[in-house]
């Protein structure tokens, strides 16, 4: 259960399309191969730039669970607790190519998107972009505030 | 070779139980650059009221991973892996998974759709922990594309 802590935001305070977190994040190679490792997600067009080609891709692509675990990490830290995180989903709209030298760019930028009063839950919704394009879809967050 | 329609309604035999390590937890963590403390310091977790660290929302993906390896693996389900592309992907929680617990996942195919030359498979992990209590669900929508 979650337990209660001094940082977690007040749910009579918000408002919906309040601004609830802004963060970017740098990919390169590096995060790929980290996040292939972590989560056990093998398939080689995350990292190898001939089988992408082979594949018709425009490149090596970050995996779309990676762009979907790390959108949430601001909801994470403005909730103050993971455990608060109730229910979490996405669609994969776009690819997330990853330059070998210049890496990626994605910013998440997180909004109030409906509030619950009788269950205290937020819905934040998400816009996740990289190069000015949205690559994920209906992406909400449904955070316990109780 | 078009998906097989009959998966539909197909629940699998659960999966081997799996023990969810602090190591690998923060290991999962670092990977989608959290930074908050009660996923990488077991102190923080324990002040937070947890038994250890807390993995990150999306963390039931490597649960998810060994049950849609059964999928695949399925004699007669007709999905070719290099034709698949992750459509949506949905965490439905009871409450997080800490590093400590047992976890087991069990699939069902709750649906298989036909458009066109494309197939859409949604797949539902239900992951569980010792106890038999629900954790968390996992869904996943699975486009896999047809014969070019």
């Amino acid at each position: 259960m979650a337990a209660a802590s001094a940082s977690v935001p007040s749910f009579d305070a918000l408002e919906v399309g309040d601004l609830v977190a802004e963060r970017s994040f740098e990919l390169t190679r590096d995060s790929l191969v980290r996040y292939a490792g972590a989560s056990g997600d093998f398939n080689p067009i995350h990292y190898r730039d001939d089988v992408a080609r082979e594949v018709g891709l425009p490149g090596v692509l970050a995996h779309g669970m990676l762009t979907m675990g790390l959108a949430v990490q601001p909801v994470v830290d403005w909730a103050g607790d993971p455990g608060r995180v109730a229910d979490y989903q996405v669609r994969f709209t776009r690819p997330v190519v990853v330059d070998p030298e210049a890496g990626a760019v994605v910013l998440v930028v997180a909004k109030i998107g409906q509030l619950d009063a009788d269950a205290r839950v937020a819905r934040v919704d998400l816009t996740v972009t990289f190069d000015d394009q949205t690559v994920l879809g209906k992406a909400q967050v449904r955070v316990s505030l109780g | 070779m078009p998906v097989n329609p009959e998966l539909q309604g197909r629940v699998f035999p659960p999966t081997e139980p799996y023990l969810v390590g602090r190591e690998k937890v923060r290991e999962f963590a670092r990977a989608v650059f959290a930074t908050n403390p009660l996923n990488l310091d077991p102190e923080a977790a324990r002040a937070a009221g947890y038994d250890d660290v807390v993995a990150p929302p999306t963390f039931a993906v490597v649960m998810q991973e060994k049950t849609l390896a059964q999928l695949l693996a399925e004699p007669d389900a007709g999905i070719d892996f290099s034709r698949v592309v992750h459509g949506d992907q949905r965490f439905t929680s009871s409450r997080p998974i800490v590093a400590g617990d047992l976890l087991t996942a069990t699939l069902t195919v709750s649906s298989v759709k036909t458009l066109g030359a494309h197939s859409m498979v949604t797949a539902e992990s239900s992951v569980t922990d010792a106890s038999g209590a629900h954790v968390v669900t996992a869904v996943s929508t699975l486009v896999v594309r047809g014969e070019d």
